[in-house]
C-alpha cells in the first residue's frame, strides 16, 4: 500500500488507527497543533472533545430547530383560525370563534411536531446522509470503526499532506493506511 | 451522578454493566442476535402464538367492519367502554418508553442506556395498538378521515378544533412520529455497526441502506449528539403532554367522576406506572432468553421497579384525592358517583383496582421483592391489570350511572370486546418479537460510552 508523490493525489488521505478514545483525542491535539487543516475522526462512540479539537465549530442545528418549531406554531395557530374562523364557522352557544386558548394545545404539539422533524431531517442533510459512498470505507480495517477502534484521517487536500503519512505513524498509531479516493 | 461502572463493591449495589465487558464483547452480545442466521425455537413458539393472536385481531376487526358497532356491548348510557378504555391503557404504556429514552437522557441517567431501546420499541408497538381503537370504534374506518384529519375534504367540513377529542389526534399523532423519529435516529449508528459486521450480501445492503451510510466522523456525532439532546427535550414536554389531553377526553365534559382537575398529572403518573411495569414485564424474560443479564442487570430491574413504586404511589394520591373532592365538593351527584364506585354494581372492579395499585404495590418497598424475578414478573403483569381496570372505573361506573336514575344500565362487554383488546395483544407481540430478531434490542453505541475505552481525561 506504500505510494509514491506521483499516487497523492488520487488519495483521499492517510489513516491512522488507535486503540481507544484517550489515543486518539491526544493523537487529534498534537495533528491540530502540527498545523494540518484537513483532518477527520471516525468513532464508534461520540466523543464530545472531538469536534472542539478537530473543527472548532458548533452546529447550527438548533437554531434551525427552533425556526421549525416556531413554524409548526405558527401553522397550527393559521390552520385552526383558518378553519373555525374564515371556513368553516359554527356558533356554539354564542362562544367566541376565535377562542385562542382552545388552539393552544394543537398548536403546541404542531412546534414539537415540526421542530422534531427539523432535528432529525436536519442532523442527516447537515451530515449529509444518506451517503451511500465515502473513500474512507475502501479501507478494510475501516470496518471496525463501527465495533471498537478509532480513526484519524488527514485528507490529500490538506496543504502539509506530504507529511501526513510520517506524522501518523509517530503519534502512536496502530497501523497507518492510505485511503484511496 | 455515578460516573463510573466499577462502584466500590462496599456500595452494594450492581453496576449498570457487569465486569468484564469491553467495546468487543459489547458489540458481539448485542448484534450476534440480529446477524444470526439462526431462528430459536421459543422465538418461533411465540411468533406462532403472535401471530394467531394478531389473526383474531383481524377477524375481530373485519366482522366489526361487515356488522358495525352493533357486536360491541357498548350501549346508552355507557356510550364509550372498552375501544376508549383499551386506548387509554395502550397510550398510557408507552409513556414509560418516552421516559426512559427521553427524560432519563435529560437527567443523565446512565441506567436507562441498555433498555432505552426497547422501551422505545414498546412506546411505538403500544401507541399502534392504541391507534386501532379510535380508528374502529365507529366500525367505519375510513370516516375517520374527515372527522380526525383536518384536511379539505369534498363536503367542506373541519373538525371541531374546540374538541379536546382533535387535539388528542394531535397529540397521539405527533407523538406517534416524534417517537418512531426518535427512535430510528438512536438507532442509525447501530445500523452501521450491523452493516460492517454482516456476513450476508444482503444484510450488509440493507442494514447499509437504513444507517444511511453513517461513519461516524467527529462532525457526525457532533451533530447527532446535539440533534439526540434536541429531540429529548422535545420528546420530555410531548409525553407530558400527551395524557394529559388524553385526560382532557374525560376532565374536559361534565360527567361526574370524569370532570376532575386532578386528572392531568394523575393520568400522567398512571401511564407510566403502568409503563414501567411492562417494560420489567417485557425485560425479565428477554434478559434472560437472550443472555442479557451482564447488559441489563439487577441495577436496571430494581431501579423500574422503584420507578413503579414512586409512580403507584401518586396513583394511589389520585384515588384518594378523587374521594376526597366528591365528598369535599358538596354536590350530590359527585357524592354518589364514589359511593357508587364502591358499593355500586361494579364495586369489585373499584376493590380489585385498589387491591392491586394502592396495597400490592407497597411490597415493592422491599428489596427482596425487588430482587425477586420471579415474584416481580407476577406484579408487574398484576399492575398491568390494575392500571386496566382503573380506566374500566373511571370510564364505565361514571357513565352506567349518571346523573338521571331512570337512565342507569349495566354493561357487559361482549366476545368481540374481549377479541379486539387480546387481538391488539398479537400485533404488539408481533411487533416486538420481529424486532428483538432484525434490530439491535440494546442500544450498542451508547452502551459503549459507558465503558473505560470511551473515556477522555481533560485536556491539562
Amino acid at each position: 500500500m506504500a505510494h509514491t508523490a506521483e499516487t497523492t493525489n488520487s488519495l483521499h488521505g492517510v489513516m491512522a488507527e488507535f486503540e481507544n478514545a484517550q489515543t486518539l483525542v491526544d493523537a487529534a491535539r498534537k495533528t491540530m497543533s502540527q498545523g494540518f487543516t484537513r483532518v477527520e475522526a471516525y468513532t464508534p462512540v461520540p466523543i464530545e472533545e472531538l469536534n472542539d479539537i478537530i473543527h472548532k465549530s458548533r452546529t447550527v442545528l438548533p437554531k434551525m430547530v427552533l425556526a421549525g418549531g416556531l413554524a409548526g406554531m405558527a401553522t397550527g395557530f393559521a390552520l385552526q383560525y383558518w378553519a373555525s374562523v374564515l371556513e368553516y364557522p359554527m356558533n356554539i352557544g354564542g362562544r367566541p370563534l376565535a377562542s385562542w386558548t382552545t388552539f393552544i394545545v394543537p398548536s403546541y404539539e404542531l412546534t414539537i411536531l415540526f421542530a422534531s422533524l427539523t432535528a432529525a431531517i436536519g442532523m442527516i442533510m447537515l451530515n449529509g446522509l444518506p451517503q451511500p459512498y465515502h473513500p474512507v470505507f475502501n479501507v478494510d480495517r475501516f470496518s471496525m470503526a463501527s465495533s471498537d477502534k478509532f480513526f484519524l484521517v488527514i485528507e490529500s487536500t490538506d496543504p502539509k499532506f506530504g507529511e501526513a503519512t510520517g506524522f501518523l505513524q509517530g503519534a502512536g498509531a496502530k497501523g497507518v493506511y492510505d485511503v484511496a479516493e | 451522578m455515578d460516573t463510573s461502572i466499577h462502584r466500590p463493591m462496599a456500595l452494594q449495589e450492581t453496576p449498570v454493566i457487569l465486569p468484564g465487558h469491553d467495546f468487543e464483547t459489547v458489540t458481539e452480545t448485542i448484534a450476534e442476535i440480529p446477524l444470526s442466521k439462526r431462528f430459536p425455537l421459543g422465538w418461533v413458539g411465540f411468533l406462532i402464538v403472535a401471530l394467531g393472536l394478531l389473526g383474531m385481531l383481524h377477524m375481530a376487526l373485519g366482522y366489526l367492519v361487515i356488522t358495525g358497532i352493533g357486536i360491541f356491548g357498548t350501549n346508552q348510557p355507557v356510550g364509550w367502554a372498552f375501544p376508549i378504555i383499551n386506548f387509554v391503557w395502550w397510550i398510557g404504556i408507552g409513556h414509560a418508553g418516552t421516559l426512559i429514552s427521553a427524560i432519563l437522557l435529560l437527567f443523565k441517567q446512565q441506567w436507562r442506556m441498555s433498555i432505552s431501546r426497547f422501551a422505545e420499541a414498546m412506546t411505538i408497538f403500544a401507541v399502534a395498538c392504541a391507534a386501532i381503537f379510535p380508528v374502529f370504534h365507529t366500525g367505519r374506518p375510513w370516516l375517520a378521515a374527515y372527522w380526525l384529519f383536518p384536511y379539505p375534504n369534498v363536503m367542506g367540513l373541519w373538525p371541531q378544533f374546540k374538541s379536546p377529542l382533535i387535539w388528542d389526534v394531535f397529540a397521539v399523532s405527533t407523538y406517534a412520529t416524534v417517537s418512531i423519529v426518535f427512535w430510528y435516529i438512536g438507532m442509525i449508528p447501530d445500523m452501521a455497526t450491523l452493516r460492517d459486521r454482516a456476513t450476508s450480501k444482503i444484510k450488509a445492503r440493507i442494514y447499509g441502506m437504513v444507517s444511511l451510510g453513517w461513519r461516524g466522523s467527529a462532525r457526525h456525532w457532533h451533530r447527532y449528539e446535539v440533534a439526540s439532546l434536541i429531540l429529548a427535550g422535545l420528546s420530555t414536554p410531548l409525553v407530558l403532554s400527551v395524557h394529559t389531553v388524553v385526560s382532557f377526553d374525560f376532565a374536559v365534559s361534565l360527567i361526574p367522576g370524569w370532570h376532575a382537575t386532578i386528572f392531568p398529572p394523575y393520568f400522567v403518573a398512571g401511564a407510566i406506572y403502568a409503563g414501567f411495569a411492562m417494560v420489567l414485564t417485557l425485560a425479565i424474560p428477554v434478559r434472560r432468553f437472550y443472555g442479557m443479564e451482564s447488559l441489563i442487570t439487577m441495577r436496571h430491574i430494581d431501579n423500574m421497579a422503584k420507578i413503579t413504586l414512586a409512580t403507584g404511589l401518586i396513583v394511589g394520591y389520585g384515588y384518594t384525592m378523587e374521594a376526597f373532592f366528591a365528598w369535599y365538593s358538596g354536590s350530590p351527584h359527585e357524592r354518589f358517583m364514589m359511593w357508587n364506585r364502591m358499593t355500586g354494581q361494579y364495586a369489585w372492579s373499584y376493590w380489585t383496582l385498589i387491591a392491586i395499585n394502592v396495597v400490592m404495590v407497597q411490597f415493592l418497598w422491599f428489596k427482596k421483592v425487588r430482587q425477586n424475578l420471579g415474584l416481580l414478573f407476577v406484579m408487574s403483569l398484576i399492575v398491568g391489570v390494575g392500571m386496566w381496570l382503573e380506566r374500566f372505573v373511571i370510564v364505565v361506573t361514571s357513565l352506567a350511572n349518571d346523573f338521571v336514575p331512570s337512565s342507569w344500565a349495566h354493561y357487559s362487554p361482549t366476545r368481540w370486546d374481549f377479541m379486539l383488546y387480546a387481538g391488539t395483544f398479537g400485533l404488539f407481540l408481533t411487533a416486538f418479537l420481529l424486532f428483538l430478531r432484525f434490530v439491535p434490542m440494546i442500544s450498542i453505541f451508547e452502551v459503549k460510552t459507558l465503558l473505560p475505552q470511551a473515556k477522555v481525561k481533560a485536556e491539562h
